[in-house]
């Protein structure tokens, strides 16, 4: 029976101990984080936008940084009943879309804009997020200059990464 | 903007008018370009939320063709010339004569780079002399790939003050193709207001 597939759209974030298909469709710069409790079967996922909420004042969804999702997504799993140790976590995405020699970001400061180099730093700022946590990262597919799409089944923890330059593979 | 803010319909004509004025000088450079008669219409101006902008070209993991520009000056933002990858295939063989059908070529994609150059370039003019505010494009971007990715990173630049987009739907006609596009503007903040009061129809 083909089970359901959520859509986790940029932003967004879900934990689910339901045997669903999560689905981040369309990465680019925004980094799709899995985290799977494989003992429980438990997991989520988050398509996080940018790399730190404490630079915003603007309040919003957790689910936009990288941070605050990695955080709540650990403890609505530890609400479930997972345990941090039994958690490991994939991502996918971070790419670079975009090359434009002399662009100027938007607070007017030669050099390459915001979004040239958002996707290097919400890798690096998920990084840092599940090291604070205390979660192991087994696999990456991040980088490079292209879109990814990122599947999760919970019912066997298989997460695949589709792109148009390259395919499908298993993470 | 303020969440859940609209524009009015006289805003949005207001700001559908540049449009067809820089389509015309676009049209005018295009043809040129390829010698054949070109016309450019512009059918609609809305609003878009921004989380909504990939389902106008059928949602996050449809292939499309983005060329991307940055505009300064005294008013800044970015702009998106978004074409399905269907339309976009076919305006490119016909800027290039005698290209193959397929794939693009490396002088289709610097075509389709120009066209979006020009197109993006002549609504600007019409903005900045309607306005008098004077605004600076960047060298465009160029990518081929999932609407989601190709879109996501310019979400981040300005999600941090609107929540909504200006889209201005663009259709080229080329001999007997109509090619339907998308030209979105992410204004930054302020910048629309800016914008909306040098047009006189400030909210």
């Amino acid at each position: 029976m083909q089970e359901e597939t959520v859509n986790i759209g940029v932003a967004e974030y879900y934990v689910t101990h339901n045997p669903h298909v999560l689905a981040s469709y369309g990465l680019g710069s925004c980094v799709g984080i899995v985290l799977y409790d494989e003992k429980r079967r438990i997991g989520g996922m988050a398509h996080v936008m940018l790399p730190d909420s404490t630079a915003i004042t603007r309040k919003s969804s957790p689910g936009k940084f990288a941070d605050t999702a990695v955080k709540a997504m650990v403890e609505e799993m530890e609400k479930l009943g997972s345990r941090r140790s039994d958690i490991k976590a994939k991502i996918a995405g971070g790419a670079c879309m975009f090359t434009i020699p002399g662009a100027i970001n938007p607070r007017n400061v030669p050099g390459p804009s915001l979004g040239m180099q958002i996707g290097e730093r919400n890798v690096e700022a998920t990084k840092v997020a599940l090291r604070e946590q205390r979660i192991r990262l087994v696999a990456e597919d991040t980088g490079g200059n292209y879109g990814r799409t990122m599947r999760f089944d919970i019912s066997n923890g298989r997460v695949t990464v589709s792109s148009i330059k390259h395919g499908r593979k298993e993470l | 903007m303020a969440e859940g803010r609209g524009l009015t319909p006289l805003q949005l004509d207001a700001l559908r008018e540049v449009g067809n004025i820089g389509s015309g000088n676009a049209a005018v450079a295009l043809s040129t370009m390829v010698d054949k008669k070109v016309l450019l219409s512009v059918p609609r101006a809305t609003l878009v939320p921004l989380v909504k902008v990939s389902d106008l070209v059928g949602g996050a993991e449809t292939p499309v063709v983005g060329i991307y520009l940055h505009i300064s000056g005294e008013a800044s933002g970015s702009m998106l010339l978004l074409l399905e990858e269907k339309s976009a295939n076919q305006l490119a063989h016909l800027m290039v004569s005698g290209g193959e059908q397929g794939e693009l070529s490396t002088v289709e994609q610097s075509a389709l780079q120009e066209t979006g150059s020009i197109l993006a370039g002549s609504y600007l003019n019409a903005l900045s002399q309607m306005t008098a505010l004077l605004l600076r494009p960047s060298v465009p971007g160029f990518a081929m790939d999932m609407a989601g990715a190709i879109i996501d990173f310019i979400l981040v630049e300005i999600s941090q003050s609107e929540d909504y987009v200006l889209v201005i739907e663009t259709q080229f006609d080329i001999l007997e193709h109509v090619i339907k596009g998308h030209l979105i503007l992410f204004p930054d903040l302020g910048s629309l207001d800016l914008i909306l009061g040098r047009l006189g129809v400030s909210g």
